[in-house]
């Protein structure tokens, strides 16, 4: 490759290979430190640093106008540089307390060597070798070392006895009462011989054990640890630098008293201080140390804490990042927007820009559109320049910068229609929670977006925010339309049907447009159509009496369709008779779709609905997404003018029963709480036959709840008779649109029984649940029937129950998302490397092999269709011109 | 010239397709009697349709998965138990027993059998009820009332003699059983029949009244840590399901098909079958516990989820403790969970991170090796020739 001379081409970003890691030798720290450190002032009184300070000039800046001592690097560009501050005593460091304990007690206290035979080690070793191959973890073989080598109780190689040693937290070790210091067991472990260490699973290049106890410490940049500003001009330090000022003060009034030649007691004191400051340097929260506290009293955040959680760096900031160019504001639908498209503000279209380098053949667009500048819609916010520097466009400059604007540059140019951008909803739990779309620049506030695409993002319009982002290269952009667009993922591979298609209106309009209207006169056919790509009716269905051509719901329907469709199925609203009379169905719910015209059957959830759609399925595998993506945009615009056309409201007086069917009801419950004191007479009797295996209490419970809930059901059944088809709620709970008869009969009927568990409501007071009760009462009301329906209004015991089921409900929705969520994050970060290979197995990215082919069949499973027995038949039959099924 | 259904067999044998898909060519082929033309032109139109069925390589397979498991776990409920099937025996459902089984968990928390009968005694009533008691645990409790007779010092054990027979259990090997676990003498009472009496050695009121709650805990017939078994009869044979599992013990009993037994607990499944039987056993668990909740995912997203458990020849658990906690590399580790730990670790063995999965190159800061990442297209310059 050419480069040319100026260096303009962006150099390719270098790769990182691979990370070792390792211990900080106190050669090295002090190698890589640009300073000691020896004061514990930061600023003086002019707020310049302080030399060897903690907030010396060479460990980086963080004020404007300061440069660095060290690289010369302003403020920002400064990664900033490490220090050291040299401890006068060797302190232990917390986190390997754990390993120095093991290890103390599995070396030899005199001759430090590891306490197992020659023999031994080698075995050890090989095994090491045989687990790196594999590339599994070590970690249960260096435990079983230090348990092997523990158990020795004279060394091998020098006869010496050895002792118990005692740990004790935070860091104590005591051998026979005597405690060891630190400065002693850093003398152990520097005579471990380097090949004992291997066998601990250690590597002596990277890391000596005697490393883990320091004599140096390294003293972390500035741009680690900035101090903020104040209002008032206070300057306010970090948490990590209040704790290396306490540092080193101990480590100097330590320096102090030794050179004093204080008494030991003292001395010990002070190296115990200096240890405590150490460890909650490292890790604030370790147990058995108090935590060190701000002034305020809030306890430090130190180093473990910035890495620890979710808010740490390494989940917070490392895995997830912050971005720029998205926008997040609250959605609302628009149905006459396609499913590929978003609706975005005015106000946000301005502020999101796409970079377009400018190249002779753009020139003049791009002069255009910089010479609108940022106020006018589609115009430019920023440019920059050959060399990198960026300007804003302003109303001043902006005729100016168009006039200089020439190839090379780069124009930041507002979104505009047509662009693609990535939208979101969180939770983002599949990958159908981040769809790409293309913009539609709109007035008002507010992201629209199609209601069909809902389920995917699992998203409603009571105040649901979502976010959108925009894509800043053209291999992004290239990528998202071809694998990211809306209409690539109406398949779901959670199980390889549709998972965006008609929602609540959607299929309440076609319902009631393919099933009542027959008589749908050419203007009214014409209005229905008029939004999809139709513009020629079929013949119609007939003449009405005065001789106008008519059309059917069907006929309007079938405009949609692909010529050469052919379905036969089900439809929601199937009564499930005992004998399935196929397209002679008498009520119209087996849908017959013949050469793309629907012939029979009344289209409702199961046609065209989200997740159970069969005509929206059969025609994305069939004709592909924009096919499909089509489809479902004349759909719902079609199916909208439907339901207008008739009309679908729902008041209160939809849940009018006439008055018999009340005493119906009335009577049913009534006989259903003869039922229950039958029940308890012969319980209290002990008449009552226990069912295998469960105690007579248990029984009775459980015929009680039979025969009320059977009670529920059959009010239910009776109040369902008096609510037919012109019902709009019955319209909605059998097309499936919204609601259930269920929701329906607990409004007219009765609302039955309240449950915390599965059981019949039990708690309160001791023996009832309420006092309105008498103490054993079994009865029907006293543990939480309702016998009102919504309608007729709940009794107050009857509400309280209704909120105690209630209640229970939200409790397991609130317990129900911190459980699956966590599920989640296990199992995606189980499988996250796996992949498909050429050759069609699936392998971690390290080269394991999982599967030796995906799935065993090597089958997508939203592809799935075309390798069924179905298609075999259809290729056999299509070749042979012989039926096989 | 019709061809010949070994010739058709023998056409299809060698095929890359999936043997359901064969078994159908085959029969369908023979059916259609296909000359050897029509057999050619039937194969290469189905490996096309079976090639654009197949995943596309580099396909991101894992993360799909993991979602398609994942996401209907927030539309699961959390009640714990439900009747499935068997109103008399309580089962684990819903989330929480998904999550028992990607936990991996040595025993679930409702263990239960489903025994099979050999199909001679499919409808033999009689001999289900007689395994159901060889499989029951019995202990004192269900045959004798026990009371404690302090002025004698000594345990008296009245047997019902009704329920010793419905469980068939002889005076004899109770007393037995007993003298054998409690390491005590047992004599039958002289004057009252179907009366046991164990008196101790030496008098001692702690003793007598240790031995009263031992006695509790001796089996007397049946496999210990089954609680309950009931018979039913299913689709024209009786089963038997038990709360508790002992499938090794099951498996033993003569007259139980053990080809058809299984349990709920897969880790006994994997100590008795082994490593592949665990696997299916995972898919069969999963599969059944969101079928219960109505939730449709497809098998092979629970196969790879069944298969990274157990593709080391263990059950490893999803998560801190099996396949999470082993990765490779330090930084999936880390940012996974207790990430000091592992830092620390890692810097005392000198490991090096090959930044080979995804995490670790969304750390550093690295397009990853998945997806549109694992493809690499060079263009060339066509000026340059």
């Amino acid at each position: 490759m050419v480069i040319s001379m100026d260096n303009t081409i962006p150099s390719i970003p270098q790769r990182i290979g691979a990370i070792r890691f390792g211990l900080l030798s106190p050669r090295e720290i002090r190698k890589m430190s640009v300073t000691s450190i020896i004061t514990a002032d930061t600023y003086d009184d002019d707020g310049y640093p302080i030399d060897m300070g903690l907030m010396d000039l060479r460990l980086g800046v963080i004020d404007p106008g300061l440069r660095c001592k060290t690289c010369g690097g302003r403020a920002g560009e400064c990664p900033g540089h490490f220090g050291h501050i040299e401890l006068v005593a060797p302190v232990l460091h917390v986190g390997f307390n754990k390993v120095i304990r093991k290890i103390l007690r599995s070396t030899c206290r005199n001759c430090s060597h590891l306490l197992l035979e020659d023999k031994q080690k080698k075995a050890y070793l090989n095994q090491f070798a045989k687990l790196d191959v594999m590339s599994h973890l070590p970690d249960d073989l260096i435990n079983n070392v230090f348990k092997e080598a523990r158990k020795t109780k004279i060394c091998p190689y020098c006869g010496e006895e050895q002792l118990e040693i005692k740990f004790e937290k935070p860091s104590d070790y005591i051998e026979n009462d005597y405690k060891l210091t630190p400065t002693e067991i850093r003398d152990r472990l520097e005579h471990i011989p380097d090949d004992d260490l291997k066998v601990m699973g250690m590597d002596p290049v990277s890391a000596r054990p005697e490393w883990m106890v320091l004599t140096v410490l390294a003293v972390p940049p500035v741009t680690v640890r900035p101090s903020i500003t104040l209002e008032s001009g206070q300057r306010s330090e970090d948490d990590l630098t209040h704790k290396l000022v306490d540092i080193i003060r101990i480590n100097q009034r330590f320096q102090e008293n030794r050179d004093a030649g204080a008494p030991q007691l003292i001395i010990e004191d002070l190296w115990e201080l200096l240890q405590y400051h150490l460890t909650t340097f490292f890790d604030n929260e370790v147990s058995g140390v108090p935590p060190a506290r701000h002034r305020s009293g809030r306890p430090l955040k130190t180093l473990t804490q910035r890495l620890k959680g979710k808010e740490g760096r390494f989940r917070g900031s490392l895995s997830g990042k912050r971005v720029n160019f998205s926008a997040r504001t609250v959605v609302s639908p628009d149905p006459n927007l396609s499913i590929n498209e978003v609706g975005v503000p005015y106000a946000i279209a301005r502020q999101m820009t796409i970079p377009v380098r400018v190249i002779s053949r753009n020139l003049e667009m791009m002069r255009a559109y910089v010479a609108r500048g940022g106020e006018t819609h589609p115009g430019a916010n920023y440019v920059f320049r050959e060399d990198g520097r960026r300007l804003k466009i302003t109303e001043a400059n902006k005729e100016e910068l168009a006039e200089k604007l020439e190839p090379g540059w780069t124009v930041e140019r507002q979104m505009q229609d047509g662009d693609i951008v990535l939208f979101n909803r969180q939770p983002s739990l599949h990958k159908m929670s981040i769809m790409a779309h293309k913009v539609k620049v709109l007035p008002n506030k507010t992201f629209k977006l199609n209601p069909s695409v809902c389920p995917p993002y699992n998203a409603d319009f009571d105040g649901d925010e979502m976010n959108m982002h925009v894509l800043q290269t053209e291999e992004s952009r290239a990528e998202a339309s071809i694998l990211m667009q809306v209409q690539e993922n109406i398949l779901s591979p959670r199980f390889g049907g549709p998972i965006i298609g008609g929602i609540h209106d959607h299929i309440s309009g076609m319902f009631l447009l393919t099933r009542n209207e027959k008589m749908i006169s050419k203007n009214d056919a014409l209005e229905l159509l008029r939004k999809s790509e139709v513009r020629e009716l079929p013949e119609p269905a007939g003449y009405n009496d005065a001789g106008d051509p008519f059309w059917t719901g069907k006929q309007i329907f079938s405009q949609i369709l692909p010529n050469d469709l052919n379905l036969e199925f089900k439809a929601n609203v199937c009564f499930k008779c005992d004998v399935c009379k196929g397209r002679d169905c008498e009520y119209d719910s087996y849908v017959v779709v013949e050469n793309g015209e629907l012939v029979a059957g009344t289209i409702d959830e199961k046609a065209i609905g989200a997740f159970k759609g069969k005509i929206l399925d059969s025609i994305v595998k069939r004709y592909g997404s924009t096919e499909a993506a089509q489809f479902v945009d004349d759909m719902t615009r079609l199916a909208i003018r439907g339901v207008m056309r008739t009309g679908l409201s729902f008041g209160i007086s939809d849940e009018d029963i006439p008055r018999e069917a009340r005493l119906n009801i009335d009577e049913e419950l009534e006989r259903a709480e003869n039922e229950v004191a039958e029940l308890i007479q012969a319980y209290e009797a002990k008449e009552l036959e226990p069912l295998p295996g469960r105690t007579l209490a248990e029984t009775i419970e459980l015929k009680i709840m039979q025969s009320l809930g059977k009670a529920r059901d059959h009010a239910g059944t009776i109040a369902g008779n008096h609510l037919g088809l012109e019902n709009s709620a019955v319209i909605m709970a059998k097309s499936g649109a919204r609601g259930s008869m269920l929701n329906l009969t607990q409004m007219a009927a009765c609302v039955g029984q309240q449950a915390v568990r599965g059981e019949r409501i039990r708690r309160g007071y001791e023996g009832r649940t309420l006092p309105h009760f008498d103490r054993g009462d079994l009865g029907a009301d006293a543990h939480g029937f309702v016998k009102s329906s919504y309608k007729s209004g709940l009794n107050p015991t009857e509400y309280f129950f209704h909120a105690v089921g209630g209640r229970e409900g939200l409790v397991d929705t609130a317990v129900r998302t911190s459980q699956s969520g966590y599920l989640q994050r296990r199992l995606v970060n189980a499988l996250q490397d796996l992949e498909v290979q050429y050759d069609r197995s699936v392998r971690e990215t390290r080269g394991v092999i999982v599967q030796f082919k995906y799935g065993e069949d090597g089958i997508d499973s939203t592809k799935s269709d075309y390798n069924s027995k179905d298609t075999v038949h259809n290729i056999v039959s299509s070749v042979t011109g012989k039926e096989v099924k | 010239m019709v061809l010949q259904e070994a010739t058709i067999e023998g056409m299809v044998k060698d095929l890359p397709l999936p043997s359901d898909v064969k078994q159908t060519l085959i029969s369908d082929s023979v059916k259609a009697s296909v000359n050897k033309k029509q057999m050619e032109e039937i194969i290469e139109k189905l490996l096309e349709t079976y090639d654009k069925s197949c995943v596309e390589p580099c396909e991101a397979v894992g993360v799909i998965s993991a979602q398609s498991i994942g996401e209907p776990g927030t539309q699961m409920t959390m009640r714990t138990f439900h009747y499935a099937g068997v109103a008399e025996i309580n089962v684990t459902l819903g989330l929480p027993r998904l999550i028992e089984i990607v936990d991996a968990r040595k025993r679930p928390s409702t263990p239960m059998m489903t025994v099979h009968l050999d199909n001679e005694y499919l409808e033999d009533r009689e001999f289900a009820n007689k395994i159901a008691w060889m499989i029951e645990a019995t202990h004192v409790e269900h045959l004798a009332d026990v009371t404690t007779d302090l002025s004698n010092m000594q345990l008296v054990i009245d047997l019902n003699e009704k329920a010793m027979n419905k469980r068939e259990v002889g005076i004899e090997s109770v007393m037995e059983k007993l003298e054998h676990g409690l390491g005590v003498s047992v004599v039958q009472a002289s004057e009252v029949s179907n009366q046991l009496l164990i008196k101790l050695k030496e008098p001692s009121y702690r003793e007598l009244l240790q031995l009263a709650k031992k006695i509790n805990t001796i089996t007397l017939k049946g496999i210990d840590g089954i609680k309950r078994v009931v018979v039913r009869k299913e689709d024209g044979e009786y089963r038997l399901y038990t709360e508790g599992s002992e499938l090794k013990k099951v498996l033993e009993i003569d007259g139980i098909d053990p080809t058809r037994t299984s349990t709920n607990n897969i880790g006994e499944i994997y100590e008795v079958f082994g490593i592949e039987a665990a696997r299916n056993a995972i898919i069969k668990e999963a599969t059944d516990t969101l079928r219960e909740q109505g939730l449709e995912v497809d098998v092979r997203h629970i196969m790879l989820v069944a298969d990274i458990m157990s593709c080391d020849g263990e059950v490893k658990q999803i998560g801190r403790h099996g396949i999470s906690g082993e990765k490779a590399s330090v930084f999936a580790r880390a940012a996974f969970e207790v990430t000091v730990n592992h830092l620390l670790d890692a810097g005392l063995r000198g490991e090096v991170d090959e930044l080979s999965g995804v995490t670790e190159n969304i750390i550093v800061g690295q397009p990853i090796k998945l997806g549109t990442g694992d493809v690499h297209l060079v263009s060339r310059n066509p000026l340059q020739g």
